[in-house]
């Protein structure tokens, strides 16, 4: 389990693994936003846990295919379907490795962006606490999405069309968070609800990942 | 295959007469609304294709359960056949709510609960259309879409209560099951309403019967020709 783990988290670190792929992307939005909405600091706090958080998503999603594609054209993904450990497993810790790599990355960086986009310093560590919360639930959907897919080619677009409804509450709750974060609320609601939906989707969706694998193994 | 060619013709009668005659009685011989005119006559067309639109889902999750089960291979077609039917009930839905709500609320487009999960909605059907015709083997493909449908359920439900969560809406709630309470939908609509109902609902059998027989016969097209190429 563990040398899966380190093999995988080598991969992404090694060239062409998209580690820092996410990240650059992540920074670009924070970026390009601004120079599209306009300079106006009132403005850009208002939409920064929204813009943030979409920032996020994208990153996630960009590597998302990465996953599992290139162990399944390899035919590593047969061996690891033949090792004692379940496929359930193996969807789990691939989810575990893409989420150090991509969400914990994404979170630690997360304050950089946020000056960038003139959020009030209060709102940093929910900001970061929101993420660090949500985004394994992103990883762990996404590897999802990735088992669905791994058996077609060019299959990215198709990935993104599927996953991101799926990543529509875990917005709606992370963002909400930083947005009360921000203005100073009760935010225990919406907290609760992204670690449920992370919870849930941790407990639940490696079944479902495996499954379609074991369709695509075929 | 037999059964459903019988029940057909008389299916496609009843679709016919309900809809004539519930959309007719809804457009033509009910009462404007004191408040908002005629538009109240969208309600016809709106509210049963709203309804449809989830029923299709659920009717899709079902099928999907089957085909996991017991490897029915109807149910698993029944279940393709009814998606782009029930996403052309979304869009209906969608945009006969823009028509209504320019007028009433004064703008096509909110971003109220309701109408937020029925995008949502909307984009869970586009997926899961796009998911089937991207997988060429019928087997997987029925799996795999299988698997999306029950994912996809749990997860249209969560994003329903998260956008309830996220805003306060403008569209009102439900007032067909609100008999004997106040504010409730008048008996001129009501009847003509549920007769729409009913002819959405059996329109939608329609379809996916006509739907399931179509690719069933592409199914056994398909695997003559791969016999003739095998001999």
């Amino acid at each position: 389990m563990i040398a899966l783990l380190k093999r995988d988290l080598l991969l992404s670190f090694r060239a062409g693994g998209g580690f820092g792929l996410g990240l650059a992307f992540f920074l670009l939005v924070a970026v390009l936003v601004p120079l599209g909405v306009g300079p106006e600091s009132g403005v850009l706090a208002t939409i920064a846990p929204g813009v943030l958080w979409v920032g996020a998503l994208l990153a996630c999603l960009l590597s998302l295919d990465r996953i599992f594609a290139l162990d399944y054209e390899d035919g590593s993904l047969d061996l690891l379907a033949t090792a004692p450990l379940p496929m359930e497993g193996v969807v789990a810790l691939k989810a575990v490795a893409h989420w150090l790599v991509t969400g914990l990355a994404l979170t630690l960086v997360s304050p950089l962006l946020a000056i960038l986009l003139s959020l009030p310093p209060v709102a940093w560590p929910w900001l970061m606490l929101s993420l660090a919360i949500g985004t394994p639930a992103l990883s762990v959907i996404g590897a999802f999405g990735a088992a669905l897919t791994v058996g077609i080619r060019r299959g990215g677009l198709l990935l993104s069309l599927l996953v991101l409804p799926l990543y529509l509450p875990t917005l709606i709750f992370g963002a909400e968070v930083v947005r009360r974060g921000a203005s100073g609320m009760a935010l225990t609601t919406p907290l609760a609800a992204l670690a449920a939906i992370t919870a849930g989707s941790l407990a639940l969706l490696p079944f479902a990942a495996a499954a379609a694998i074991r369709v695509n193994l075929r | 295959m037999q059964l459903s060619a019988r029940v057909l013709p008389w299916l496609v009668g009843l679709t016919a007469v309900s809809l004539i005659l519930g959309l007719g009685w809804g457009f033509f011989f009910t009462p404007d609304d004191y408040k908002q005119g005629a538009t109240v006559k969208i309600l016809f067309i709106h509210v049963p294709a709203a309804m449809m639109a989830i029923n299709a889902w659920i009717m899709m999750l079902i099928t999907s359960l089957i085909w996991v089960v017991r490897r029915h291979h109807v149910s698993a077609l029944a279940a393709r056949a009814a998606a782009p039917a029930g996403l052309v009930f979304t869009l209906i839905a969608l945009v006969t709510g823009a028509f209504w709500g320019q007028p009433m609320w004064n703008t096509w487009w909110e971003w109220d609960p309701r109408l937020t999960s029925f995008l949502i909605l909307c984009l869970f059907y586009l997926g899961y259309i796009a998911l089937w015709s991207a997988i060429e083997d019928p087997d997987t493909a029925a799996d795999l879409t299988a698997v999306l449908c029950v994912v996809g359920s749990v997860f249209a439900l969560l994003s329903r209560y998260a956008v309830k969560f996220w805003n306060q809406g403008l569209h009102q709630d439900s007032t067909i099951l609100k008999v004997g309470e106040k504010d409730p939908l008048d008996v001129a609509y009501y009847v003509p309403l549920v007769i729409c109902i009913l002819g959405f609902v059996l329109f939608f059998i329609m379809i996916v019967l006509l739907r399931t027989r179509m690719l069933i016969r592409a199914r056994r097209l398909s695997v003559l020709q791969a016999r003739e190429r095998m001999a």
